[in-house]
């Protein structure tokens, strides 16, 4: 006989497939996968990851957050241990109001709903809108974050291209006429229009107003997913979609992760009254409301400290290690290597030769002890195979040189293991793919005046043409 | 009661799965009335094992150094009690090329291939020989590295153009890589126990892929993905066939305790070994336990018997 302390008996085999009999269709989508069980590697101390999206939260000085919880614990204890309103605080929401109006935003607080993070957001909003087979826009690549939650709904989700100016707007007019023909419109239109996870471009500013033009005049919505906005390393910011709109056809999703702390939980959405009373009573049903105690936090921080110093700190320590990760890149990865220059944000997306798969790229370079995430997490329909992004959030300067160092090495491997079974010489069979449109994911530079409309593809990092001529395999 | 040491995680692409063999072998085992310890293998290894004074080791790794001879090896070094095959039979099975080579020698059947490292690509030419291979290995042939467990970087080619980047592929998993005939049919695995009368082969289980034309990494592990069939539903005379091929399979790589063995049966009735797994999987989706079940023994009873397999080799009885 089995004591109490001992395990009960898990469940069989047959039980399981018994269990799988019972599962909704929707969970078809919801797939566990190879690359997550990689990444299981990658928390391993000795690893250097490039593949979180980590913020540095090592620098948030302690006799703050020490003052911010002794303040709750005097002030507000009672309050921070209850639940709240499902909508959030309205001290919350001034605080929100803020961070918004620092990027020249504004929202009345009725118009908010504070959420358990911005992910939450990208839920509610897909809750609300789609059906299975309902379509959705997203920028291709896209957010690898909003993939399982677009696939466990069952959309069907249309990936329009990037370049150096953000989500080609002319593709997606095209895609929307095809659609049309189709008798299919879009149920919105998902968009990281600044720092973009994970391409790193910003979408320009006439790209803006193109979106925003074309969401009103065909009755779209439209996503404005804007985590990095305030985490900009060079140039004038541009105005977010949200502004240019005036709230009409674009929902805005903000975030505490990315300017304070991604433990907090804390995220907000701002849309059109009869959607967000829809996405509320979507939250009430998923979680009554978001950490009362979180929220409280955000205020009593906001009063103790100015939150802008704190930004600026961050934004002073990311600029630094992208230029460290840009140096490295430079450095250590070969000519048939492409990758994007961020002026903002926590990613750089970087392409390969079409011949190197970077799901499996990733199980080499986990053997030498770094990681990044491979491409394809950013495509739902089979794209990215030959890109990956890479985070310069997460590490010091020095792990950072040394992991980008590492996966230069195996791509040298690779691509002198290519050239030597082909006899080719590696670059013209890239290229060659390129112009077949065998790559979705362009590799791009970002605009380096904002609001540019230039849209050209800037030839990326050197040699590469030159290497076109060269001889020799 | 003894006190087991389950041996699991590890820096192999399969760390995941033996994390959730690991932890099924520990309820088991406690269940069992054992006194358990799960150990994360890494660094500090020897110096855990040495600390823990285990009366054995119960083997859940899967993949590079767990399942290939390297923990083996160190075990027999400290003398500690294991499950699963020694070092020669882990060594034998997780090398394929060695494996298919050993087959082919003893007249089991195993789909032809051709076998390269690295180096002969490197320092011998050898992509030279590509076309003379594509002409004596029918389209479309596998790819894949010659020491991965899972499915991870095994790649079809379905014309010579497609054999480079398959390479490519299979060169990130390991220094060599086979390049063999496509079998096409039906997925089959026999596991293998031993016992008191000698090695017996579990009833066959066949694995049905619900949507990929593949089996691939992902549907191995994952409820819901792929049907298994077990016993298998097979012509008069296969199911024996195919746990005769598993057991010479076993016998002949020198496995011991357990192992799987993977099979295809093409659409004329012939049966190919594929690759034999001296550590299979043991989490709740994985061929053996759901093998171990249709012969009416329970996980429990399963990683019992593994275990008292694993003593009685310690104990020099012969294996």
């Amino acid at each position: 006989m089995s004591s109490p302390q001992k395990p009960p008996p898990r469940s069989t085999s047959r039980d399981l497939e018994r269990y799988a009999g019972l599962f909704a269709s929707r969970t078809r989508g919801m797939t566990s996968s190879a690359m997550r069980d990689l990444m299981a590697i990658t928390a391993r101390p000795e690893v250097i990851s490039l593949a979180g999206g980590l913020p540095d939260t090592s620098t948030f000085p302690p006799e703050t957050f020490a003052a911010v919880t002794a303040r709750i614990a005097e002030e507000s204890c009672a309050k921070a241990l209850q639940y709240g309103p499902t909508d959030g605080l309205d001290e919350t929401k001034e605080c929100i109001a803020e961070v918004m109006a620092a990027e020249g935003m504004h929202a009345n607080r009725e118009d908010i709903v504070v959420t358990t993070g911005g992910q939450q957001v990208i839920d509610l909003v897909t809750k609300t809108l789609i059906d299975p087979g309902d379509v959705i826009i997203a920028e291709g690549p896209t957010y690898p974050g909003a993939v399982p939650v677009f696939n466990a709904y069952q959309a069907d989700v249309v990936q329009v291209d990037m370049d150096s100016d953000g989500m080609r707007v002319d593709l997606l007019e095209e895609v929307l006429d095809s659609l049309e023909r189709e008798g299919r419109k879009p149920k919105f239109i998902y968009t990281v229009p600044s720092f973009q996870n994970p391409a790193g471009v910003t979408m320009s500013l006439p790209r803006r107003r193109r979106l925003v033009e074309v969401a009103n005049q065909r009755e779209l919505l439209v996503l404005e997913d804007n985590p990095y906005g305030l985490l900009r390393y060079e140039g004038d910011p541009l105005t977010p979609l949200y502004s240019l709109d005036g709230g009409v056809f674009v929902m805005y999703l903000g975030t505490f992760s990315k300017i304070l702390s991604p433990g907090i939980r804390l995220g907000w959405v701002v849309a059109p009254p009869p959607v967000l009373e829809k996405i509320n009573l979507g939250k009430q049903e998923a979680d009554l409301c978001t950490s009362t105690l979180s929220q409280l936090m955000v205020q009593a921080y906001f009063q103790h400290a100015d939150w802008r110093d704190y930004v600026d700190s961050l934004t002073e320590i990311y600029r630094t290690r992208r230029n460290s990760m840009l140096d490295a890149l430079a450095d250590h990865f070969p000519r048939e290597a492409e990758w994007t220059r961020p002026s903002g944000g926590l990613f750089i997306w970087a392409t390969l030769p079409s011949y190197i798969d970077t799901n499996d790229l990733l199980a080499r370079a986990l053997r030498d002890n770094v990681a990044f995430v491979p491409g394809a997490a950013a495509f739902l329909d089979g794209r990215g195979h030959s890109s990956m992004r890479l985070n310069f959030s997460g590490c010091g300067e020095d792990r950072l040189r040394e992991g980008i160092r590492r996966i230069g090495e195996v791509i040298k491997e690779q691509v002198a293991l290519y050239g030597t079974l082909t006899g080719e010489l590696p670059t013209v069979k890239m290229e060659q793919a390129r112009e077949s449109g065998g790559e979705g994911a362009r590799p791009v530079e970002e605009a380096r005046e904002p609001g540019g409309e230039g849209g050209r593809l800037v030839e990326l990092p050197r040699r590469t043409t030159r290497s076109r001529r060269a001889g020799g395999a | 009661m003894s006190r087991i040491a389950v041996l699991k995680g590890g820096r192999s692409l399969e760390r995941q799965v033996s994390l959730r063999s690991g932890a099924r072998v520990e309820d088991a085992l406690e269940r069992l009335g054992h006194d358990v310890v799960g150990i994360d293998v890494g660094l500090d290894l020897i110096r855990r094992l040495r600390e823990e004074e285990p009366d054995a080791a119960f083997v859940a790794l899967h993949g590079r150094d767990g399942e290939d001879g390297t923990v083996q090896e160190l075990l027999e070094i400290l003398d500690v009690a294991y499950t699963g095959s020694g070092v020669l039979g882990c060594t034998r099975a997780t090398d394929k090329v060695l494996a298919k080579h050993l087959l082919l020698e003893a007249g089991i059947p195993t789909p032809e291939f051709f076998s390269f490292t690295q180096t002969a690509f490197r320092e011998l030419g050898a992509a030279e020989t590509l076309p003379a291979i594509a002409a004596r290995l029918d389209f479309p042939i596998v790819v894949k590295p010659s020491s991965q467990g899972s499915a991870l970087g095994i790649k079809f080619a379905s014309t010579p153009d497609d054999v480079p980047t398959a390479l490519v592929a299979a060169f990130s998993y390991d220094a060599r890589v086979l390049l063999e005939r496509h079998v096409k049919g039906r997925d089959l695995a026999v596991s293998v126990l031993d016992g008191a009368t000698g090695p017996e082969a579990l009833p066959v289980v066949e694995a049905v892929p619900r949507e990929e034309d593949f089996y691939d990494f992902e549907a191995r592990y994952e409820i819901g993905r792929t049907t298994f069939v077990c016993p298998a539903e097979l012509a008069p005379g296969v199911t024996e066939r195919a746990q005769e091929l598993a057991l010479s399979c076993h016998r002949l790589l020198g496995c011991y305790g357990f192992s799987r063995v993977d099979l295809m049966l093409d659409e004329s009735g012939e049966l190919y070994v594929l690759e034999a797994n001296p550590i299979p999987g043991l989490t709740e989706t994985s061929l053996l336990p759901q093998a171990a079940e249709a012969a009416d023994i329970g996980f429990d009873q399963l990683v019992g018997r593994i275990l008292e397999l694993g003593f009685v080799r310690a104990a020099g009885a012969p294996a």
